[in-house]
This record gives structure tokens, C-alpha cells and sequence, in this order.
């Protein structure tokens, strides 16, 4: 197959052209925290399991209660995962004895409710900005008019926290938005106002970090003040501190959680499986800017694609005019 | 199981109505109140009023060593009818120093005479805990330190009852730092007694216990601390009237507020109900009304029947949850989900549908030539045949 000097230098120039624009996209800036970030804080050591939270999150959220079977028994609101009715829930890892909290060979609770990424996947894939964080606040809500239903939010998210309304005649997404509707009346989270021992608290994130740090930096066994219902409150209780695993959950995965957790038990066990520091949103939508960027990109390689099929669609009519006589001659030969 | 002929139950009211100053109604009704405390099936409560009305009344004797007096007092506060009378013309009261008339050596004769004569017959009714320290020098009584008066009573006694936090584990003498080595009377003489923890302790516990041995004559069953199960079994938690509100998630946050107006959970300020066990939400206090024990009355509870608890951790810390037995409705961290198709179940599947598969292609090939070809092979042996 020949190629001439003209075709060459044409092919060239449209590849370099295509190549240099590639490596001058940056990577999608790294999203941070906003300055007035607000989140929750849930210390697994504190948690008595009363489910106060549950009760409060359902009551403030108008969401009806569950009803279960569990291993032949019928229970009335006993969720056993988030669900279209339950956005917040308490549950526990059962290692042994229940003499022994927060032990691998006792028991431990762990929270479940949206984690309000700081660079969420759900926000990222939505296609129609249904899902959308507050600037200010950080907050990731959804809008339920502007949701197509495409479940792609529930499909992104590592932490499987959007679920759907999938026995409902018009189906919706349905997560945790931390009492947003409930910051208009000057009030906050209802599961951190109804919890007894502070285990889950809410406040802004800087504020949040630093009373982690001071709980991390405290010998196990410390006797200490714990806040109730939000940082500052006022209201507080005596407590000795746990001796808690080296790790703060949302402080690093996928970029950094606006709710945090801290726990005695590995996260692992509470089935907080390991995950990457980067976003996934990051990646994904780093790999996207490159090859789209400008649209640039696309139009070079569907240039390049025309002028292959062009110059293929010639190759064949030269072919053609030459082969048609011997076609021609084949059938006089038959 | 306790099968009584109607003779046994003929008692003799009127006797009783002279001995104890009750009418015949009262004095059933207080039998039948002690069999429903203990949990005792119907027919006890004759059992109990036949045990009672005998004229047999045991030797009791009752010793006070570092205490405030309160269980004493506790019990004579008891206020069904006549009660005080009841408690002391049952039981033959022969030492106790805050209700004997008797004083000084005169006292201590009257105790030794009711040991002599009821050798391993008598209770032992130990209030208050004993100091060990230095010798036990911290608590003298007739010039006997309270560790060898409490081991010579215990000697000969056919039971030791321990009343009060401080005779069942050490109670507030033994709170840090326990200058003066205070222990429980069980701990003094490392032998099970009876504990009837409480500060004070419900005296119904002790009226029952003492008519439980009366009328089996046999303690009731106790649990692993020696407490009998009929009155420690469970936790205040578990039988609280505000018990819905906890879980209902509805906490008073301070006194006076709209919750603690309400009548909502105490917990958040203290309750300790949750690491509590006894029976005060079931049988009340001092027999007022019926809110009458303290959480009630609108304050959290303080634990006063464990040791750990009352005069241990701050009245309003949190307590810890005792209930959360290996949860039955919990959320387990990841439920169980289908594993998906495993590799051998994914090849069978894949053989059969790619047999499924050849076959419908083989038939599809062969669909319209399998008449001549058919006649072929039927033809082919003839052929050979013919050959």
C-alpha cells in the first residue's frame, strides 16, 4: 500500500497535531474541603446501640417504618441495610461475648449514613446534576424533580448509601442529606441532636478534626468530657476514652468523608473495607478532560478516520476501475 | 407442687389476731403480697400463712457494724398494716442494737443466751460492712472488733443474710480510698451469704427471704454474686415504666426540661437503670403511690444494688448498656449477599447450552435434507445386500 509524499505529511501534521494537545490538559484539579464544611462525627466506642438515632432520622425525614422477615421471624422496623426507608442506620459486629464492647472477641457498633464525600462520586456521575454539593455547606443532596432515575449514583458510590424507591409507583433516590430541610429552622442533625452519649455529633469538619485529634491524643482509659448533640453545645459527659484502632475513617479515603469515624475495633470488621486516597470521581473525570478537552482530541481522531476512509474509498475505486475489466473477462470465461 | 390439704390450711385466725394485732383479711393479704414478690406459684401464699402463724419463730440475730442505720430503718418505714409489729412477732428478735431495749453487757448476755440455745438454728443478720485494716480496730462493739464478732455469730448460724450495699460488697465505707479496709460480710468470712444489696434495700427483699426460709426452710435460689434471683434476676431497665421512651429515642436532657416534664428517659441524665439489677420498678418504695421508687419520682437511678456503680462512677455518667445480649435485631456490618455463579456451575451451564446449542444447529442443517438422505441410508444396505 503506497503512500505519497502529500498523504504522508497530511497524516503527520493531523497525529501531532492530536498528540500535543493530549499532554497540555492537566489532571482535574484535586477538590477540597469547603471553608464552612459541616459534617458528623460517630465514635463507635460511645454508641449504646439505642438506635435513638434511627427513631429521630425517621421521624425528621417522614419516612415510613421497615418491615423485615429475618431468618423466619417478621420484624417491624428492623432494616438490616440502608434502604428507600432507611438512611441512617446502626448496626453491629458480633465477634463473642456481649460482656465485651468493643473487643474483636465482643461486640462493636458502627453507623451507616451518607459519608458526604468531598469529591463524590455520586455528584460526578449524576448526568443530569440532580446530585449536587453545596458549595458552602458541602452538603451532598439530591433533587428529586431534576432525577431521571438512571441510578447511576447507587451504582458510584463506594459506600452503597443512595438506594432506591424500586416498590414505588414513581420511583426515587433516597439518602441522607444531613438535615438540610432542618438547617433552615436554625436546628441540626437529628440523629446527633437524639444521641444520649454523643457518640455521634455534628459540627464544622475543622471543628470535628480537632476534637478527634484530642481524643486520639488522650491514654486509654482518660477519663474526659464528651460533647452531646454539637460541637459547643455545652452539654457534655464524662467518659473514659477507648482505645481506638489508628485510623480515622473519612479522613483520607476517596479523597476525605465530611462524616467521620472513629472505632476500637478495625474498620474492616465493621465492613469499611480499605479504599484508595484518590476519588474515583478524580480519575474518572481526569481520564475524561484528557480526551475530550476541547473536544480536540475527538475531532483530529474522527478527522484521521475520515481521511482513512477516504483514502481506502479511493484505493478501492482505482482497484475498482482496474479489477472490473478482469471481472468482466472472468464471466466471458465461464 | 406445694399441695396443701384444707386442714393445714385451717389456721387459727383468732389466735393470730391476738399475737399479731391483724385482722384475719390483712394477714392474708400480706401472705399472698410475700408470695408474689418471690414469684412463688399459687398455693404459697397458704403455705406462707401456715409457716407464719405457727407459733415457731426463729432466733433472729441482727449486727451493725459501719453502717448509717438506713436498712433498719428501711424496714421499719415498711408500711403495709402493721407491718413492724408483723416483722418482729415472726421472727424472735433477740439482738439488734437500734430496736432493743436492753443495753450494754445486758445486751451482749441476751446475744450469747439466744446463740447457746439456737445453735445452728439461728438467722444472722449482718448491716453494715467491717472494717479489716489494722487489725479491724476501726469498729469495736462490747470491746470485739467487728471481724471476730461477725466470724463468732457466723459460727453457728444456719444462715448469714447480708442487708445493704455495705454488708453485701462494702458500700460507701469501701469507696476509695477505704481508709479503714471495709469489706462485705460474705468477703469477711469467704462463705456464700444471702446479699440483699441496696441503699437502702427494699425491705420487702427481706421480709421475703426470711419467710421464703421460714415456710421451705431453705433459702430462695441465689444468683452467682448471692443475690436471691426473685428480687435481682433483672435489670431496672428491663421492667421501667420509661422504658418505651428509651427506645423510642426520647431523653430528658436536664431536670425540669419539656422532656423531664413529659416523663421521658432519665439515661442521658445518669440513669445507671441499664447496669442496675433489682426489682424497684416492680415492687416501688416505701409504699406511697404508685411512682414511688426514684425513677418515679423523676430522678435517674444510681445503681445503689451494684458494686461499681453507686458511689463509684458519678451520678450522672452514663451507664452502660447490660442488655445488649448477642443483638437478635442488629444490622450485621455486610448481610449476606448471593456470591454469583461459581466457575464450575458457570462451565456446566455453558456445556449444556452449548450442546443445546449444536444440536439446534445439526437439526437446522439437516432440516430439509433428511428425507432424501434418510431414503439414502435405508437404500445403502440394500445395495450392499444386493451386492
Amino acid at each position: 500500500m503506497g503512500m505519497d509524499r502529500r498523504n504522508f505529511l497530511k497524516a503527520a501534521s493531523g497525529g501531532t497535531l492530536a498528540a500535543s494537545c493530549v499532554p497540555s490538559v492537566q489532571a482535574r484539579e484535586t477538590r477540597t474541603m469547603p471553608e464552612g464544611a459541616v459534617g458528623l462525627l460517630y465514635d463507635g466506642t460511645l454508641c449504646i446501640g439505642c438506635r435513638a438515632c434511627m427513631a429521630a432520622c425517621k421521624a425528621e425525614n417522614d419516612l415510613p417504618p421497615e418491615f423485615n422477615e429475618i431468618e423466619g421471624s417478621a420484624y417491624w422496623d428492623a432494616p438490616l441495610d440502608l434502604s428507600g426507608r432507611t438512611i441512617n442506620i446502626i448496626k453491629a459486629y458480633v465477634g463473642g461475648d456481649s460482656d465485651r464492647k468493643d473487643t474483636l472477641d465482643g461486640y462493636a457498633f458502627t453507623k451507616l449514613s451518607c459519608f458526604h464525600c468531598v469529591d463524590a462520586s455520586c455528584v460526578s456521575c449524576c448526568p443530569v446534576a440532580a446530585m449536587t454539593k453545596d458549595p458552602v455547606t458541602g452538603i451532598v443532596s439530591h433533587s428529586k424533580e431534576a432525577c431521571i432515575g438512571c441510578r447511576y449514583c447507587v451504582a458510584a458510590c463506594p459506600f452503597g448509601v443512595p438506594r432506591f424507591t424500586y416498590d414505588e409507583t414513581f420511583p426515587h433516590i433516597a439518602k441522607c442529606q444531613l438535615c438540610r430541610h432542618r438547617m433552615a429552622q436554625g436546628k441540626f442533625a437529628a440523629c446527633a441532636e437524639v444521641c444520649p452519649t454523643g457518640a455521634t455529633i455534628y459540627g464544622p469538619v475543622k471543628e470535628l478534626k480537632k476534637e478527634i485529634a484530642r481524643r486520639r491524643a488522650l491514654a486509654p482509659g482518660t477519663e474526659t468530657e464528651f460533647p452531646r448533640g454539637h460541637i459547643g453545645s455545652g452539654d457534655t459527659h464524662i467518659a473514659p476514652i477507648a482505645n481506638y484502632v489508628d485510623h480515622v475513617w473519612g479522613e483520607k479515603e476517596i479523597g476525605g468523608t465530611q462524616v467521620l469515624h472513629l472505632s476500637a475495633v478495625p474498620f474492616d470488621r465493621l465492613d469499611k473495607k480499605p479504599l484508595p486516597d484518590v476519588a474515583p470521581a478524580n480519575v474518572s473525570e481526569s481520564l475524561q478532560g484528557r480526551i475530550y478537552h476541547g473536544m480536540i482530541a475527538p475531532l483530529a481522531f474522527l478527522g484521521a478516520l475520515v481521511f482513512a476512509a477516504k483514502r481506502s474509498a479511493k484505493a478501492l475505486g482505482e482497484q475498482g476501475e482496474a479489477g472490473g475489466t478482469d471481472a468482466g473477462d472472468d464471466r466471458k470465461g465461464e | 407442687m406445694l399441695a396443701h390439704s384444707e386442714e393445714e390450711c385451717s389456721l387459727d385466725f383468732d389466735a393470730i389476731e391476738g399475737r399479731l394485732g391483724l385482722s384475719r383479711r390483712d394477714f392474708l393479704k400480706f401472705c399472698t403480697g410475700l408470695a408474689s414478690t418471690m414469684g412463688l406459684p399459687a398455693g404459697a401464699d397458704a403455705a406462707i400463712a401456715k409457716a407464719v402463724e405457727s407459733a415457731r419463730r426463729p432466733s433472729v440475730i441482727w449486727l451493725h457494724f459501719q453502717e448509717c442505720t438506713g436498712c433498719t430503718e428501711s424496714l421499719l418505714r415498711a408500711n403495709h398494716p402493721t407491718l413492724e409489729r408483723l416483722i418482729l412477732d415472726i421472727i424472735s428478735l433477740d439482738y439488734h442494737e437500734t430496736l432493743f431495749a436492753a443495753a450494754g453487757h445486758q445486751a451482749e448476755a441476751a446475744r450469747r443466751q439466744a446463740m447457746a440455745d439456737n445453735k445452728g438454728k439461728y438467722l444472722l443478720v449482718v448491716e453494715g460492712a467491717i472494717p479489716t485494716k489494722d487489725k479491724g480496730i476501726y469498729c469495736r462493739i462490747g470491746g470485739q472488733t467487728a471481724v471476730d464478732l461477725l466470724k463468732e455469730c457466723a459460727t453457728d448460724a444456719a444462715a448469714v443474710v447480708a442487708i445493704g450495699s455495705c454488708a453485701s460488697w462494702g458500700g460507701v465505707p469501701s469507696t476509695k480510698p477505704n481508709p479503714t479496709g471495709s469489706e462485705g460480710a460474705g468477703e469477711v468470712l469467704g462463705a456464700k451469704v444471702v446479699n440483699l444489696p441496696g441503699c437502702p434495700p427494699n425491705p420487702y427483699n427481706l421480709i421475703s427471704t426470711v419467710v421464703h426460709y421460714l415456710t421451705f426452710n431453705k433459702l430462695p435460689e441465689l444468683d452467682a454474686k448471692g443475690r436471691p434471683k426473685f428480687a435481682y434476676g433483672r435489670l431496672i431497665h428491663e421492667n421501667c415504666e420509661r422504658r418505651a421512651h428509651f427506645d423510642a429515642g426520647r431523653f430528658a436532657g436536664e431536670f425540669g426540661d419539656e422532656g423531664h416534664r413529659q416523663g421521658w428517659c432519665l439515661y442521658k441524665l445518669g440513669c445507671k437503670g441499664p447496669e442496675t439489677h433489682a426489682n424497684c420498678p416492680a415492687v416501688l418504695f416505701g409504699d406511697v403511690s404508685n411512682a414511688s421508687w426514684p425513677v418515679g419520682t423523676g430522678h435517674p437511678c444510681i445503681g445503689c444494688t451494684e458494686k461499681g456503680i453507686v458511689f463509684t462512677k458519678p451520678i450522672h455518667a452514663l451507664a452502660e448498656l447490660k442488655t445488649v445480649t448477642p443483638p437478635i435485631f442488629f444490622a450485621r456490618p455486610a448481610e449476606e449477599r448471593g456470591t454469583g455463579v461459581t466457575f464450575a456451575a458457570a462451565a456446566a451451564l455453558a456445556a449444556i447450552a452449548g450442546a443445546a446449542a449444536g444440536g439446534t444447529a445439526m437439526l437446522a442443517r439437516n432440516l430439509g435434507k433428511s428425507v432424501p438422505e434418510a431414503k439414502a441410508d435405508v437404500a445403502a444396505p440394500d445395495e450392499q445386500r444386493g451386492g
